[in-house]
């Protein structure tokens, strides 16, 4: 898309055309430890029993208990917050995610319980594969929300950001396991970290290349700080991970926490970037330029046509 | 095509909206003041901008509507400033429209802003608790009192409209006077426009007068006239309320494509379900990948 610059000849004063959100960093933070939670359920039901299982069930508990408040908190009247229960709404991934969350966090409650305490055996057959299922969309419906606004950075990324939300989320999962596991446990953890840095690596790569000049955003600013910064912390915790994590465990909890961190880091920068294109009319107004340069041309060329013809 | 679902039964009304032909406002702000007296709306101190007359800047959740007022120049020599001169005194003798004034090249453009009431709104769609609702005009409202301050409308909206009333948490914009319209009266903007300008009535109706106008104004020379969200095959299924321009819509701070997010739910929909699937594959591939 090298339709930016078009747009940025004519505004009003500059003036943003669309509003920037009014969501605080709880809501970045919620995308983190929720698709942390919702991966971690997954790991944990796959590594049946033994302690990465128990540790994995223990993350996504917390992760499930972290994120309710983070999102209550973010209200505008935070004592409304069952009003959130009233409907459900696909058109809403807000809607979907919270019913989603709901579910996550009760089948969750139940599946660590059975997990920590071995009793309810009943109880933990239906809750764990529910929360390990719940826990897929539970990672990836949060791209499917901010997708899902007028924001050109994250609308025109809706195939990718799904895509990098999993991919944390596999990273997170697998950065908690590898921290709190010890080595000779923890090498389903170790391989998840590998996988989900060179995934969600990619995944923002190509997201970028898609994006094009409509993508500056992701770059520039506290986003491009935030980015740069998940960037060096994945790349250098996946390969000490990958490289000593089995050996050592000083080793694995190093470089399983720069990972966290990282993936925290990109929740950070996709987040800012959306305030970023918002608060500049280039980005919206640019490609709506391009998109009726082309419908006008077309209509254009259908006219010539049907005079030629005549 | 339309794709508007009717689902008032026998209590169904015509659709109901707003003209608003920027060709004849005076930029006197009375809508602005009748809104707020009529909706009760806190005050929202800008300062002096310096944006030319307009101190309001933008809507928001304590400004319903919003005059724009913009300076544009134009280049011309004396000589020319004479012809035109001329010219436009003739347009102006005949058609009403007045622009640039005097031969000195001047031409101020003022446009009174509103929520445009989307036939396919976004912020509806977004909306979790269904405080944002489709009236029996098909206008689109917040229910005050269910609405949680969420914040999804927000950047959901494609003109930026709504926004989070500070001291209290949730989210307002413009019903188009619905308690108003429910006593079948004039939406106190509408009433208060001094050049009707802002015209308020049935959708078919304002449309057929806009056509009128548009076709007058453009025989008279106004080249960049143009109807903005008139159409039904835009990207927002056509507004309630929708504008005669003079120039184009981002001039007047306008998108010049608004697009219904919800448009591209699908592939939205379709990419987080596939995504989830590969988090299952890759966390399966690590948990029983060394183990061969």
């Amino acid at each position: 898309m090298s339709s930016v610059a078009d747009g940025a000849g004519d505004s009003y004063y500059g003036q943003p055309i669309i509003k920037q959100p009014v969501w605080t960093p709880e809501i970045p933070a919620y995308f983190f430890f929720g698709g942390l939670a919702g991966a971690s359920a997954g790991l944990a039901y796959l590594s049946g029993e033994g302690p990465l299982a128990r540790r994995a069930w223990a993350t996504a508990l917390a992760g499930a208990g972290v994120s309710a408040p983070l999102l209550i908190a973010d209200l505008g009247v935070p004592s409304r917050f069952l009003h959130m229960l009233r409907m459900v709404k696909v058109t809403s991934p807000m809607s979907v995610g919270t019913w989603i969350l709901t579910g996550f966090a009760a089948a969750t409650t139940g599946a660590t319980a059975h997990a920590l305490t071995g009793r309810m055996p009943r109880t933990g057959a239906v809750c764990r594969p529910a929360a390990a299922l719940l826990g897929l969309p539970l990672s990836t419906y949060t791209g499917a929300l901010i997708a899902q606004t007028s924001v050109p950075v994250w609308h025109e990324a809706r195939r990718h950001l799904p895509v990098v939300f999993a991919a944390g989320a596999a990273l997170s999962a697998g950065g908690a396991a590898t921290v709190l596991t010890a080595p000779e446990h923890a090498a389903a953890a170790r391989r998840l970290v590998v996988m989900g840095a060179v995934a969600e690596l990619c995944a923002v790569l190509a997201m970028e290349q898609h994006l094009g000049e409509l993508g500056e955003p992701y770059g520039v600013g506290a986003a491009g700080t935030f980015k740069r910064a998940a960037d060096v912390l994945v790349t250098a915790g996946a390969v000490t991970v990958a490289a000593w994590g089995r050996r050592s465990r000083g080793a694995a909890i190093a470089g399983a926490g720069a990972v966290l961190a990282g993936a925290a880091c990109e929740r950070f920068s996709i987040f800012r970037a959306g305030f970023q294109s918002a608060a500049d009319p280039k980005y919206v107004v640019g490609p709506q330029r391009a998109r009726l340069a082309v419908r006008r041309s077309a209509a254009a060329q259908a006219a010539a046509g049907r005079r030629s013809s005549a | 095509m339309t794709f508007t679902v009717r689902t008032y039964g026998p209590d169904d009304t015509p659709r109901k909206g707003f003209f608003t032909d920027t060709s004849i406002c005076i930029g006197c702000k009375a809508c602005e003041v009748a809104c707020k007296e009529w909706n009760q709306i806190p005050q929202s101190m800008r300062g002096f901008t310096g944006k030319s007359y307009d101190n309001t800047v933008d809507l928001g959740a304590n400004t319903w509507r919003h005059v724009a007022f913009i300076e544009q120049r134009k280049e011309m020599t004396f000589a020319d400033g004479l012809v035109e001169h001329a010219a436009l005194e003739q347009i102006a003798a005949d058609t009403g429209l007045q622009t640039y004034q005097e031969g000195d090249g001047l031409r101020w453009l003022m446009a009174s802003d509103v929520c445009k009431h989307c036939t396919h709104a976004a912020c509806l769609d977004v909306c979790p608790t269904g405080a944002l609702f489709r009236t029996e005009f098909d206008t689109v409202v917040v229910q005050e009192d269910i609405c949680n301050g969420c914040g999804y409308c927000i950047p959901a909206c494609p003109f930026g409209v709504l926004d989070q009333r500070q001291d209290d948490g949730r989210v307002w914009k413009c019903t188009l006077c619905y308690d108003r319209l429910k006593d079948d009266l004039t939406p106190a903007c509408a009433q208060a426009c001094p050049t009707q300008s802002i015209q308020f009535g049935e959708l078919g109706d304002l449309r057929n007068r806009a056509e009128q106008r548009l076709a007058q104004l453009t025989e008279a020379g106004a080249e960049k006239a143009q109807l903005y969200l008139a159409d039904e095959d835009d990207g927002v299924g056509g507004a309630h309320a929708f504008f005669l321009l003079l120039d184009e819509p981002e001039v007047y701070g306008l998108p010049p494509d608004p697009v219904d997010a919800t448009r591209n739910l699908a592939t939205t929909w379709t990419s987080a379900a596939v995504a989830a699937v590969g988090l299952g594959v890759a966390l399966a591939a690590a948990v029983f990948g060394g183990r061969r």
